[in-house]
């Protein structure tokens, strides 16, 4: 389809404040599989204030080359400057594909770019594939509240852009000291091309970025009853603390009030990939099985032997977690000793 | 103010079994609802209207006549006018090819209704979760575009918006006319009385088909064939693991075997 121009996969490197997003790493790791299975680059583009260093980053944790875009105007996400800057990229490069973090930003933007550049998107995928025949990737991403798979391709337009939900993907291993191109292009957006202004940040839930980033996470629903389980004292906040694990929630916990919202996990949640999972008192509806598909471990502490949960778990406490849970807690301690 | 609302009919997802032989949707029964982020959007406005007298409230649809149901819903809540765009022509678009037939009939409606000052829409629509259809509909017409937003005020001519940020919240100023798509607010959306229930079954709503605005559209980026994304195929995820049953009695005992098993498969 004369499609010979458009090569390499490219993958988006989130920053904010210069800081890089973790999911943009961890895209390089399929990233680099897929290149690798139909012989392309794999490239990264690192768009932020001061962000060589970040791209850097990229090229050691396996991407062939980086591409820079850098300036005031990018320290901070306005989605004016950075569709400019994607799509500013993307017409010089031509890439095959571009993958892009599901953040908020990352959803923000990519459709903002496939509708300026006429190609499509495919949000949110969960796994992703490459036909080495045609180059058409192969986007897979869940549906109907996590009911339904569905694959998706991008036959004729290119390039062809999809969303990734953070935590499918495990970062892939840092090789120090690897080098790579990395190329600077000058690419500057006028102020008076930014139409929307940041007047105030509010950073209220430090931990909460964790999420996405956490080893372990100790997730309580409404099993437990109330806010008091995941504060100090509480069995969800001292599970937490003796694992080192970062606390989540199902939304029936969140919608009782009872722990903030970025505290939630699922599909209108955040979506985690950690080591262990571990989920108390909660039943295990599909919007909530939808964030944890990338934890490699479950286990789930439920009262009711027949909760869906358990079909997704490793591990099945079938019990009240205010009686199980404190033992855990020693035992764990026991352990540690 | 002017504000229009999209609003998506959707399956409500909730609903929805799997049949555990064919490994199918069940769609069958399952009740179609207003898209929840949609009816958050709506009271959104709808608050605009309460602290901005004389705004009016138009709500736009795509899809089949069916929809028309969601649209008399949003109506008895707070929509003074509806537009429904529906044709055989636009069926199978993707949301390249759904947020340009969305764009053309906001043209279209704008023609006789005058310019919108706000478009909304929700966050995502619960059936295919993309969160795509809003951003371009303002890349289509050109404006900006505000996503994740969970409160809107307008001052001075501008929309200043919460928006959920990764660690909280930024308060960010948006020039009019923009795209604003609402995420699960802190607030309940009120609920329609019986009379605004009985206006809004008689409201005549607004039909949008294909020849109505053939002089502004593309045929060639509309529906499936216009649709740049294609769904190869459909399976239901196998979630089923080997599962290790800890059954017992006593909490202690229960315990004590998890952590055991844990540390032996090290993952403690
Ligand atoms: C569009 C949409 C998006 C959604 N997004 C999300 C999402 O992102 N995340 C999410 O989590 N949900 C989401 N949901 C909601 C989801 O459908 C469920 O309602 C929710 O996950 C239920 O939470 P829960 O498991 O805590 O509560 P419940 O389903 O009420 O389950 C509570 C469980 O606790 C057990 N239990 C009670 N007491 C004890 C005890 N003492 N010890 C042990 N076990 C006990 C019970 O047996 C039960 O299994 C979404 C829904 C919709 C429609
Ligand atoms: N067919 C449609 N008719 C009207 N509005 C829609 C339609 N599809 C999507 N939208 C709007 O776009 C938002 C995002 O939808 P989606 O991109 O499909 O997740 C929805 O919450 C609606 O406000």
């Amino acid at each position: 389809m004369g499609f010979e121009e458009y090569k390499n996969i490219w993958v988006f490197i989130e920053t904010e404040e210069n800081a890089p997003k973790n999911v943009g790493f961890e895209l390089l790791n399929p990233g680099r599989q897929l290149a690798d299975k139909i012989g392309c680059k794999l490239v990264a583009l690192v768009v932020g204030g001061k962000v060589e260093d970040v791209a850097k980053k990229a090229i050691e944790y396996g991407a062939d080359e980086a591409v820079v875009v850098e300036g005031d105007e990018y320290y901070e996400y306005s989605t004016d400057a950075f569709a400019i800057a994607i799509e500013t990229a993307l017409a010089k490069y031509k890439p095959s594909a571009l993958f892009i973090g599901a953040t908020n930003n990352g959803r923000d933007v990519g459709p903002r770019v496939a509708c300026d550049v006429n190609t499509g998107l495919t949000a949110d995928c969960t796994s992703l594939d490459i036909d080495v025949e045609t180059g058409n990737m192969l986007w897979t991403r869940p549906a109907f509240g996590g009911n339904l798979m569905a694959t998706i391709q991008c036959p004729d337009n290119r390039p062809q852009l999809g969303t990734v939900r953070p935590g499918v993907f495990k970062k892939p291993e840092l090789v120090e000291g690897k080098e790579g191109k990395i190329t600077v292009e000058d690419i500057h957006v006028p102020a008076e091309k930014i139409r929307t202004k940041i007047l105030d940040r509010v950073k209220e839930v430090a931990e909460a970025v964790n999420l996405q980033e956490a080893e372990i996470i100790v997730s309580g629903g409404r099993g437990c009853g109330g806010p008091e389980p995941y504060v100090e004292g509480g069995v969800i906040y001292e599970l937490a603390q003796v694992l080192g694990a970062t606390v989540g929630a199902s939304r029936a916990a969140v919608d009782a009030g009872w722990i903030a919202h970025a505290h939630q996990v699922g599909q209108t949640g955040k979506t985690v990939g950690p080591k262990l999972y571990i989920a108390c008192g909660i039943s295990g509806a599909i919007q909530h099985l939808a964030g944890i598909a990338g934890a490699d471990y479950v286990v789930a502490i439920n009262k009711d032997p027949d909760a869906p949960i358990f079909d997704a778990a490793d591990y099945a406490v079938v019990g009240d977690l205010f009686k199980v849970i404190p033992p855990v807690i020693e035992e764990i301690k026991k352990l540690q000793a | 103010m002017r504000i229009l609302v999209c609003v998506k009919q959707v399956p409500d997802t909730t609903e929805i079994k799997i049949d555990p032989v064919k490994h199918t949707l069940i769609r069958d029964g399952v009740p179609a609802i207003v898209n929840t982020f949609d009816a958050y959007a709506l009271e959104t406005a709808a608050r605009i209207k309460d602290a901005n007298p004389g705004t009016t409230i138009t709500l736009l649809s795509m899809g089949p006549d069916q929809a028309k149901d969601a649209l008399r819903e949003c109506l008895a809540v707070g929509g003074d006018k509806a537009y429904l765009a529906s044709d055989r022509k636009f069926g199978g678009s993707d949301t390249l090819a759904t947020s340009y037939i969305l764009a053309t009939a906001i043209k279209q409606i704008e023609k006789t209704d005058g310019a919108f000052d706000i478009i909304f829409g929700g966050k995502q629509a619960i059936d295919g979760d993309t969160g795509q259809v809003g951003p371009e509909i303002a890349a289509h017409l050109g404006i900006p575009q505000m996503t994740y937003a969970s409160t809107v005020e307008i001052k001075d001519g501008e929309a200043i918006v919460k928006r959920e940020s990764d660690e909280g919240y930024d308060m960010i100023s948006v020039p009019l006319p923009c795209v604003v798509t609402i995420v699960k607010p802190e607030f309940e959306p009120r609920y329609p009385t019986l009379m605004s229930k009985r206006k809004a079954r008689k409201a005549e709503i607004g039909l949008i088909t294909f020849e109505d605005i053939k002089d502004i559209i593309d045929e060639t980026r509309i529906g499936l064939k216009g649709s740049p994304t294609k769904v190869k195929k459909t399976f239901t995820p196998d979630r089923t693991k080997n599962t290790v049953r800890i059954e017992e009695e006593e909490p202690a005992a229960a315990a004590a075997k998890l952590v055991n098993l844990l540390s032996e498969a090290h993952i403690l």
